[in-house]
C-alpha cells in the first residue's frame, strides 16, 4: 500500500522534477560536444570576434564606444546569467538583447539595431561569454509577475497540435521525437550556433522554432510573451552553468 | 570583409606535426535555394582554399555547394622552421580573403 502511494506521488510530479536538471549538451553526439568544447572549431567564435570589434568602435552622435562607458567587456561578468532582468528605468523586464538596443539608441545615440540582427547577436554572445560557467540565477521578486506570466504561457496548450511546452519538455523529456531527443529545454547556451540554422541565433529564435513545430503562430521577437517565457525558462534552469556561445544540432 | 579565425599552435618544436584550424564567415549559398519571391538565389560559395608556408603551397582544398556555411577547415603540417603562413579563400563573387599568421618553431 505504501509503495502504491509513493508511486502515485511520483506520477504526479513532472518528469524533470524527478530527473536532475541537465543541459541539452549532454544529449549531443561526442563530435558535436567536441565542437563546443574547442573554441577554435566553434563557428560562434566568428561572432565573438565581431562583437569585440563592435565593443570598442565609436558610433552615433555620442561618438562613444560601449567600452568608453563600460570599460573592458570582462567587467560584465555575471550580467548574462540574470537576464531578462527588471529595469526600473524601463518599468519592465527586458532581455539582454533589448538592453543592447537601448544602449545603442539612448547612450550611443546611433541608428537602432533590430533584434536578431548580426551586431546584436555578436554583442550578446560576447557579453554572454563573460559569464561562461556561472550558474543561471532564479527570478528576483521584482520579476515575479513576469515569471508567473511565463509559467502560464509554458503550460498553455497551443497550435494545431494542441501541445504545451510542458508536455514536451517536462512530461516527455528524454524520449525521442523523430530524429531528435526531446531535451529538458533549458536556455543554457544562447545565443548559440545551431548546425541546422548554419547560423547564430537567440533563444527567441529557438522558441519560435518550437512554436512553429506545434503549428502555432510564433510570438514576435521582443514581445512581452517572449520575455515572460525567457524569465520562466531562466528560473526553471537556475543553477545550470551558462555555456554561451554553445553549439546545438 | 568576412571575419576569420586562425589557430596555429604555440610552443612548437622542430619536427612536430601540428594542426592548423581555420574558420571563416561565409554564407556558402548553394545556388539551389529560392528566395521568398520564387527566384533562385545565385550561387555564392568559397570554391577554393589554399595555404602556403613561405610561398610554398602546403595544403589546398576545393569546396562544393554541399559544404555548410562558415566553413571550418583544419589540416596538419610538419613544422621544420619558423615562417609565415598565408591563407587564401576564393569565392564565386570574385572575392579573395587573404590572411597571414606566424609559425614560431623553437
Ligand atoms: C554613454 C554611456 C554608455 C554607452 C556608450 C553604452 N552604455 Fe551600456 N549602459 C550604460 C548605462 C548608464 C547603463 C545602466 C542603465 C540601467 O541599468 O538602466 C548601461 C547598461 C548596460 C548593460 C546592462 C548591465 C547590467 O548590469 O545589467 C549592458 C549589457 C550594456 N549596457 C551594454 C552596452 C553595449 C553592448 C553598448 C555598446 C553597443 C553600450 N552598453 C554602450 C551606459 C552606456
Ligand atoms: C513537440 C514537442 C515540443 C514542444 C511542444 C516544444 N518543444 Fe522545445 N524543443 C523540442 C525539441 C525536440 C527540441 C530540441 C531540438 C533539437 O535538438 O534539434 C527543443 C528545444 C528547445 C529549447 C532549446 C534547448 C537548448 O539547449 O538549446 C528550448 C529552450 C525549448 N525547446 C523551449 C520550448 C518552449 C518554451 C516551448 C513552448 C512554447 C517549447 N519548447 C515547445 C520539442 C518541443
Amino acid at each position: 500500500m505504501r509503495s502504491l502511494i509513493l508511486a502515485l506521488c511520483l506520477m504526479s510530479l513532472p518528469a524533470w522534477a524527478q530527473a536532475p536538471k541537465t543541459s541539452s549538451f549532454d544529449l549531443m553526439k561526442p563530435e558535436t560536444q567536441a565542437m563546443q568544447r574547442d573554441d577554435a572549431s566553434n563557428p560562434a567564435m566568428l561572432w565573438i570576434a565581431e562583437g569585440r570589434t563592435l565593443w570598442s568602435e565609436k558610433a552615433g552622435a555620442s561618438r562613444k564606444a560601449c567600452a568608453d562607458c563600460h570599460g573592458d567587456v570582462g567587467s560584465l561578468r555575471g550580467v548574462a546569467v540574470r537576464y531578462p532582468a527588471f529595469k526600473a528605468t524601463q518599468h519592465k523586464v527586458i532581455t539582454l538583447d533589448q538592453q543592447i538596443q537601448i544602449c545603442r539608441v539612448q547612450e550611443q545615440k546611433a541608428d537602432p539595431w533590430a533584434l536578431e540582427s548580426r551586431p546584436v547577436l555578436a554583442l550578446s554572445a560576447l557579453i554572454g561569454l563573460q559569464s561562461r560557467g556561472l550558474a543561471l540565477l532564479p527570478a528576483t521578486p521584482a520579476e515575479a509577475s513576469t515569471l508567473a506570466q511565463g509559467r502560464a504561457l509554458y503550460e498553455e496548450r497551443r497550435g494545431q497540435m494542441n501541445l504545451s511546452c510542458a508536455q514536451c519538455h517536462d512530461d516527455n523529456a528524454g524520449k525521442s521525437l523523430g530524429g531528435a531527443v526531446i531535451p529538458q529545454g533549458h536556455p543554457t547556451g544562447y545565443p548559440l550556433y545551431r548546425l541546422e540554422w548554419q547560423d547564430l541565433g537567440s533563444v527567441e529564435r529557438r522558441l519560435r522554432n518550437c512554436m512553429v513545430g506545434v503549428r502555432s503562430e510564433p510570438y514576435p521577437y521582443g514581445s512581452p510573451e517572449m520575455v515572460a517565457l525567457e524569465v520562466f525558462l531562466r528560473d526553471r534552469a537556475a543553477g545550470l552553468p551558462l555555456e554561451t556561445p554553445a553549439i546545438r544540432p | 570583409m568576412a571575419s576569420v579565425l586562425i589557430n596555429v599552435p604555440k610552443a612548437v618544436r622542430k619536427g612536430d606535426v601540428i594542426e592548423i584550424k581555420t574558420l571563416i564567415s561565409h554564407p556558402m549559398e548553394t545556388g539551389f535555394r529560392s528566395a521568398p519571391d520564387g527566384k533562385l538565389i545565385p550561387r555564392d560559395i568559397i570554391y577554393r582554399f589554399v595555404c602556403t608556408f613561405e610561398g610554398v603551397e602546403i595544403f589546398a582544398a576545393d569546396l562544393f555547394p554541399a559544404i555548410s556555411a562558415n566553413p571550418f577547415i583544419a589540416f596538419t603540417m610538419r613544422a621544420e622552421r619558423s615562417g609565415t603562413l598565408t591563407f587564401r579563400w576564393l569565392d564565386d563573387k570574385g572575392g579573395a580573403q587573404v590572411e597571414t599568421a606566424r609559425l614560431d618553431v623553437q
